[in-house]
């Protein structure tokens, strides 16, 4: 883990330079450059617009609602059980931390609260979502840079959390667990054996990420010192999550935020980077994967008795009013903005994703960058498309 | 291919090309949304890996490919790139809908955006359902499309005719989980 050495630094400017007056003396012509809308970089069906001259970009614009598929308004024409299982597929990785906000906002409203059980596994399965997010993210990281192994192994031990979400919920990826009032059941049997052993291999998984990609010289090159968001700029934009921290602002919602969930029972670091280039917003995530592994190891130990689900009658009806909750998701905060008229189901639901925040900055980051670090930077930056468009 | 081309093939030699065929297929990956990633589950991970059945998730663009897996909601922006992907590939070309969106609109069946089934705009050869359908299910989708093309008559399929079975009595529609696989 160096830094860039000073000759290579000399050299790159030296190189921009060449650059910068080549293209004044050839009189380079712009052209434009698509990518996307499906495109392997993009995780999903964003499309930028890039105009480039030589190289270099001049100026980029991404191009949303490819996979827009109208939820806000089909929340109108939903009870709210069966708003649970629309929101699972905004981020469709990390399935069960969509959940929580938008229950948490409908039990404020019904003015009733979780039993401890339900609170505990509520949180133990937002950080498995958590986990499942993010590893992925690690594995895909190398794609982009052209090293095919981490997806493999990314996918490999992917499956292990998944099968645990499995066991718990029933669901493999789209969990539908959670209830206003707990959970739909108890942890099965063994359950809590077999999380102790996958999160070692997690935290094994961590280590062999960063031996083979974050200490890999052309990973180090490719990311160091490429795309650097400045705090205020970020703060500016509205990042949230990884993104944030990584341009060293020290804001996490799970511990600032006081909510019925476990996280003031576990001792956990949030971890800020200074830089704020596409290295720490890497490395800030493998980071996350860890500490989200302590705390399963630590929750998973001190899971108190009781029953899992309040009493709440069979038909819900939520009173009038409004509520807004949000969470430290995977990608960044997630919140909903729920209005009941006292319906079976909300009057209007608005639904503020974290990806959408986070690629609105790309026209300011991706201005100047070399047309190889867009992918860099998109991958980076993290995005999930159904949590841009929705 | 002369024979190929006048629309004239030996039924032992169609049988021969139909095998080979069916185990080499270059399938084109367009993941649009959750169910992409159990398809990247399916194609790239080394639980489900995929290449043991003759599938190789890896051309470089649809020119290159036989078969497109279409996984996830299609969208009605994203329609015309659907349609137009469809219409780089080369014949003879075979298409899995993969996931309740891309088989009927899904969960977004009352949504003002969503394209309700990728069938309006394509021909669909396998409709794997589920939301989304596990690993398991996309193989054994790709594993009915294999002997779908097994039972093809290439000639006829050649001539412009579409899917003709070479026994009719084999040409029932095809549903991940509708029956036994022999």
């Amino acid at each position: 883990m160096t830094m860039l050495s000073e000759r290579q630094q000399l050299s790159y400017i030296a190189a921009q330079a060449a650059d910068a007056r080549l293209n004044v003396e050839l009189e380079t012509e712009g052209m434009t450059l698509n990518i996307g809308p499906q495109h392997p970089a993009t995780h999903g069906t964003l499309r930028i617009i890039a105009r480039l001259d030589g190289e270099q970009v001049v100026w980029a614009e991404p191009s949303a609602g490819y996979m827009h598929r109208g939820y806000e308004k089909l929340t109108e024409v939903r009870t709210y059980p069966q708003v649970t299982a629309l929101i699972n597929r905004i981020d469709w990785l990390g399935s069960f931390a969509n959940e929580v906000p938008f229950i948490l906002a409908a039990e404020q409203l019904m003015e009733v609260e979780a039993p401890p059980r339900a609170q505990h596994i509520r949180t133990i399965l937002f950080e498995l979502s958590r986990i499942a997010n993010v590893s992925l993210f690690l594995g895909d990281l190398g794609v982009q840079m052209g090293a095919v192994t981490p997806v493999f192994m990314a996918f490999r031990d992917r499956e292990y959390v998944l099968n645990l979400i499995e066991g718990a919920t029933g669901g493999r990826f789209h969990p539908n667990f959670d209830r206003i009032g707990g959970l739909k059941d108890d942890l099965p049997k063994g359950w809590i054996d077999e999380t102790r052993q996958v999160m070692k291999k997690l935290r094994n998984f961590c280590d062999e990420i960063e031996d083979l990609l974050f200490g890999n010289e052309i990973f180090q090159s490719r990311t160091r010192g490429i795309g650097v968001i400045p705090a205020e700029v970020a703060k500016e934009y509205g990042l949230s999550g990884a993104n944030l921290r990584a341009s060293g602002v020290d804001w996490d919602l799970r511990r600032d935020q006081k909510l019925p969930l476990a996280y003031d029972k576990v001792d956990f670091k949030v971890w800020t980077h200074p830089d704020g280039d596409s290295w720490a917003r890497c490395w800030i995530r493998l980071q996350e994967v860890r500490e989200a592994t302590r705390i399963v190891d630590q929750l998973i130990e001190t899971i108190p008795s009781g029953p899992v689900m309040a009493k709440v009658p069979r038909i819900i009806k939520v009173p009038e009013g409004e509520a807004w909750v949000s969470t430290e998701n995977p990608l960044g905060e997630m919140g909903y903005y729920v209005v009941s008229k006292g319906e079976l189901g909300p009057f209007r639901v608005k639904i503020r994703s974290a990806s959408f925040n986070n690629i609105s900055i790309t026209p300011w980051v991706l201005k100047g960058v070399y047309v190889p670090d867009i992918i860099t930077i998109l991958a980076s930056l993290y995005f999930i498309l159904g949590d841009i468009d929705r | 291919m002369g024979l190929v081309d006048r629309g004239r093939l030996p039924a032992p030699l169609t049988k021969l090309f139909n095998l080979g065929r069916s185990y080499s297929m270059w399938v084109y990956q367009w993941g649009l949304a959750c169910c992409a990633i159990e398809m990247g589950a399916a194609f790239g991970s080394p639980r489900y890996d995929v290449m043991r059945l003759g599938v190789i998730p890896l051309p470089a663009s649809p020119r290159q490919a036989d078969l497109v897996v279409v996984s996830g909601t299609v969208t009605d922006k994203m329609a015309p790139a659907v349609k137009r992907l469809y219409e780089q590939m080369p014949e003879p070309k075979y298409v899995i809908s993969m996931g309740s969106c891309a088989n009927c609109g899904g969960p977004y069946w009352d949504s003002y955006s969503v394209t309700k089934g990728v069938d309006q705009i394509i021909p669909v050869d396998v409709y794997v359902p589920g939301c989304p359908p596990r690993p398991e299910a996309l193989l054994e989708g790709v594993v009915l499309l294999q002997q779908r093309i097994k039972n093809e008559d290439m000639a006829a399929r050649w001539r412009g005719e579409g899917f003709t079975p070479l026994q009719r009595s084999e040409s029932e529609p095809i549903v991940v989980g509708g029956g036994p696989i022999e």
